[in-house]
């Protein structure tokens, strides 16, 4: 399992496969992978949002992301996941996060990479402050629940 | 006892600061090193505290050589 915190543009696709390539010697045992991208929209709140910077808790943030993960591997039976965070100044189209969860089966896949998105939502140490169309700068006040959605 | 205390986000732009190096006689609460550090602004509703880089109660109490960090809640992912 791996944790990176980038300052940089990303592209989660490669990573994805960078990642894979490298866990090659699981290739047999892998029946499933999940993977959620989170990537940046240009609205918000009925609003046009030109860019937005995301700051961390740095230490925090990959002790939290560790953190996560592990509960997730001790819940379901997976074999492998990888999770990416950018930080730093971000513009629409961007990824934000990577989420991949390899196992043998969809059901654990599907539920820990679910868990791990979830928890980092509610739980890692960033913070994101939107620059709208009409450079009016505003923090994002908390993250809506991605359950029970209507 | 010597605690360094951290700030984030919305906090730290609301307090003009991202960092206070506080020395006390005494052993505090995680909620006594607010005031101790911010006499003049009550401790926010939604405030999220950490000590050591893990989420605690604010009624946690603190160690010399401690970080502690107040943030407000997380926007990430």
């Amino acid at each position: 399992m791996a944790v990176f915190i980038v300052q940089g543009d990303f592209n989660p696709w490669q990573e994805i496969q960078k990642y894979q390539n490298s866990i090659d010697s699981l290739a047999g045992k892998i029946g499933a992978a999940c993977i959620f991208i989170g990537t940046m929209r240009d609205f918000n709140l009925g609003d046009s949002v030109k860019s937005m910077t995301l700051e961390h808790y740095p230490g925090m943030g990959e002790k939290q992301l560790e953190v996560i993960v592990v509960e997730a591997h001790q819940q379901w039976s997976i074999l492998d996941s990888l999770v990416v965070h950018r930080v730093g100044d971000i513009v629409p189209k961007d990824a934000i996060v990577l989420v991949a969860v390899w196992s043998a089966h969809r059901g654990d896949a599907f539920d820990a990479c679910r868990y791990i998105m979830e928890a980092l939502k509610s739980r890692a140490p960033f913070w994101k402050k939107e620059r709208l169309v009409s450079e009016y700068e505003r923090w994002v006040a908390e993250n809506t629940t991605g359950y029970n959605l209507v | 006892m010597s605690i360094k205390v951290r700030y984030f986000a919305s906090l730290k732009e609301k307090l003009g600061r991202s960092e206070d190096n506080l020395a006390f006689v005494e052993v505090l609460t995680v909620r006594d090193l607010w005031g101790g550090a911010n006499p003049q602004q009550s401790l926010p509703d939604n405030i999220l505290a950490a000590v050591n880089m893990e989420y605690v109660d604010l009624d946690s109490r603190v160690n010399d050589g401690d970080e502690v960090a107040f943030f407000p809640p997380v926007t990430g992912g």
